[in-house]
């Protein structure tokens, strides 16, 4: 195949609507205000990137990258969201109330960041022959929105959510840049990904017991 | 040499695996055992100038990597013996698991901050300072108190984002050697290095930039250090001694070996300035915060950050002998902090709290630990014959030979503030009459034997440090572009 993001065709736009998918996904996790939809929007997510994957699989005949997408859609799609769910169903609390600014204030934030992504990524001297240059412009923009949902969002749902959503558009940025990493790295960096996703559910576990919350805001004992 | 590498790793992971059997008084000496000889393993790689491998090529350990070794595996032991009197022996099932479990994670730090300086390659790298990430944030919270919890949440949240922006720069790093090793390689030091000068300059800048702001945050570079005053704060004593002695700088080697490709392929000027700034404003803030700590662990936790400062300075120095202090002042600073750390932890083992205006006579109270600790102050700010005089020396007369005056000014006068605000604190706790009714005498005489190592390795490495260990550093620093 002719390298990507030359000229437009009917793969690099397929292309570019799945990785602008992943970047609407972090919007609606950015508002969203139930941590039930917040999970299912990562799954939605993580299985966008999952078929980016497999579309840099097919067009560029990368054999590896159908095991990573297998192995990124088992993980990212069906057991981090499971975990996750299993913990907001046995605390029995879904945050309504975790934003700390308005939303729509919260939308133009991440409008600003998602511009800034684009735009200062868009100008690297990047030529991948696996994806177009907007998908690198728009995973920078899902880093950075990522960053925001940390912040702006006080229960650890959303912010473990935010942080495995980062994960995510760094994802997107090796399809375009390393689509040929080696197996094993991607598969170490997935481990990597399976044990924070247990520290962080065993965490947010613990923190509900003592607090009886799943919100951040009692966290503000340890100051200076 | 392979085999010395293989069995550094094998062995705390070995220890690690019997803590899940065996009782506690076998799991401390098991890890006693474990900590020792996996230091004796780094000693052999020392002398030697051959670059070791071993498994394939995935384990490689050059100079840079035995001068980490050595301090990651020198901690380890020193750590292990105030462990031994650090764990009381409980009667309770409850106790018993706690013990369990903190032998468990503290071989598995261990392991996984050792096979952090041996992993060869960028993606491995990242690998194993993720899974000391992982690893350390459980031993925080091991605990269960309000603090710990809320300690370990900050940390694994802020380090995790951190380290998400490190994955990004080796992705980055990946695609500039790409054009030069061809689309699908492995990320290996020595591959990396040789092609490096031929790298996209542009993606070599902004994945310097984005390792700094990703592997600082578990440095603890500032704006970018905020768990870190928490976590060292809230974790038991011995973890909290690993993490500012051995996590923060084997942090700062992922750096480094970021810096290795970014000189070969850009020249050393961009580096230079991006680690001055995260280093002055890491002296700078440590230095003003240190004066207002009322909490004795967050009062070293933040003349750790002043000391990760020390080393990114000296680093943008960039002079042979400049660099050279800053391999010394990881070993120094390892030895250092771990002393204070121990002698913090006996402190609060006899006043039963950790806050400054409630501990009064530490000196009088414990007759060794109490002036041990006093010593280990004077280290920490550089006062001779200790080792951080020794490295902080070099790094300034580094500075003046690269022609930064103003900057070893800058550098002088904030290391004299961090060592006011330092020694301040503890002399109030430890110089004052001690109280009626505290018991003079050691918490445990493993607790004070670990400060008595600490102390011995700082004066070791202020007054003469050997030979073979100078040679190890003056090739280290070579590797990294400053030789003499």
């Amino acid at each position: 195949m002719a390298a990507l993001g030359t000229s437009p065709t009917a793969l690099t736009d397929a292309a570019d609507v799945l990785a602008l998918l992943v970047l609407l996904s972090e919007f609606a996790m950015l508002r969203s205000s139930l941590s039930r939809s917040q999970v299912r929007l990562y799954a939605f997510q993580s299985l966008c990137v999952s078929v980016l994957a497999g579309f840099v699989a097919a067009t560029q005949h990368i054999g590896d990258l159908y095991g990573l997408m297998g192995m990124s859609f088992v993980l990212k799609v069906v057991v981090v969201p499971m975990i996750i769910l299993r913990l907001v169903k046995e605390v029995r609390v879904d945050v309504t109330d975790s934003h700390r600014l308005g939303v729509a204030t919260m939308v133009l934030l991440a409008i600003i960041l998602s511009v800034f992504g684009i735009f200062v990524v868009g100008r690297l001297p990047v030529h991948s022959k696996s994806l177009p240059i907007l998908a690198l412009g728009l995973s920078a923009a899902v880093i950075l929105v990522s960053f925001l949902l940390v912040i702006v969002r006080n229960d650890v749902v959303s912010q473990a959510i935010g942080f495995f959503s980062l994960e995510n558009g760094v994802s997107v940025a090796s399809l375009v840049l390393a689509a040929k990493l080696p197996l094993i790295v991607e598969l170490a960096f997935l481990f990597d990904l399976l044990v924070a996703v247990v520290v962080f559910g065993l965490l947010m576990r613990v923190h509900h017991g003592r607090a009886r919350t799943l919100s951040t805001r009692t966290l503000d004992r340890l100051r200076g | 040499m392979g085999a010395v590498l293989l069995a550094i790793l094998v062995v705390p992971f070995a220890a690690c695996l019997v803590c899940f059997v065996a009782p506690v008084k076998v799991a401390k000496v098991v890890t006693l055992s474990s900590g020792v000889a996996t230091f004796g393993l780094a000693l052999v790689l020392v002398p030697s100038h051959e670059v070791a491998t071993a498994a394939s090529g995935w384990l490689r350990a050059d100079a840079l990597s035995v001068v980490f070794l050595v301090a990651v595996t020198f901690l380890y032991a020193a750590t292990s013996v105030f462990t031994v009197g650090y764990m009381r022996p409980g009667s309770g099932a409850s106790e018993a698991r706690y013990s369990r479990r903190f032998f468990i994670g503290f071989n598995l730090f261990a392991w996984a901050m050792a096979m952090t300086p041996l992993v060869n390659g960028l993606a491995l790298l990242w690998v194993a300072v993720e899974v000391t990430t992982v690893v350390s944030a459980l031993l925080v919270a091991i605990g269960d108190t309000d603090g710990g919890v809320e300690a370990a949440w900050k940390y694994v949240l802020i380090a995790s984002m951190g380290l998400g922006i490190a994955l990004f720069a080796t992705v980055l790093m990946y695609y500039a050697g790409s054009s030069v090793l061809g689309g699908s390689y492995e990320l290996f030091y020595p591959k990396l290095l040789g092609a490096a000068a031929h790298f996209p300059p542009e993606i070599v800048r902004l994945s310097f930039g984005l390792a700094v702001l990703g592997f600082g945050t578990k440095m603890g570079l500032v704006p970018v250090h905020t768990w870190l005053p928490d976590a060292h704060s809230e974790a038991p004593t011995p973890v909290s001694a690993l993490l500012s002695g051995a996590l923060l700088t084997v942090s700062f080697y992922a750096i480094l070996r970021f810096y290795q490709v970014t000189i070969k392929a850009i020249g050393p000027a961009f580096p230079r300035d991006v680690l001055l700034v995260f280093g002055l404003a890491s002296l700078v803030l440590a230095a003003l915060y240190l004066a207002s700590q009322r909490d004795l662990k967050r009062l070293f936790a933040y003349s750790s950050i002043e000391h990760m400062g020390i080393l990114a300075i000296g680093m943008s120095f960039s002079a042979p002998i400049a660099v050279i202090g800053v391999l010394l002042h990881v070993l120094a600073h390892a030895a250092a902090k771990s002393t204070a750390f121990f002698g913090a932890g006996s402190v609060i083992a006899k006043f039963g709290t950790k806050e400054i205006g409630r501990i009064q006579g530490g000196v009088g109270a414990l007759p060794w630990s109490g002036p041990m600790l006093l010593l280990a102050v004077l280290g920490l700010g550089a006062m001779p014959p200790f080792g951080v005089f020794r490295s902080e020396f070099y790094i300034v007369e580094g500075g003046l030979q690269h022609g930064s005056t103003a900057l070893c000014a800058v550098l002088v006068v904030f290391v004299t503030c961090a060592f006011l605000g330092l020694s301040w604190s503890a002399s109030q706790t430890m110089l004052s009459p001690t109280p009626k009714g505290v018991v003079r005498g050691e918490v445990s005489a493993w607790m004070a034997a670990s400060m008595v190592i600490g102390l011995a390795g700082l004066v070791v490495l202020g007054v003469h440090p050997p030979a073979q260990l100078s040679g190890l550093l003056e090739r280290a620093a070579a590797e990294l572009g400053a030789r003499r």
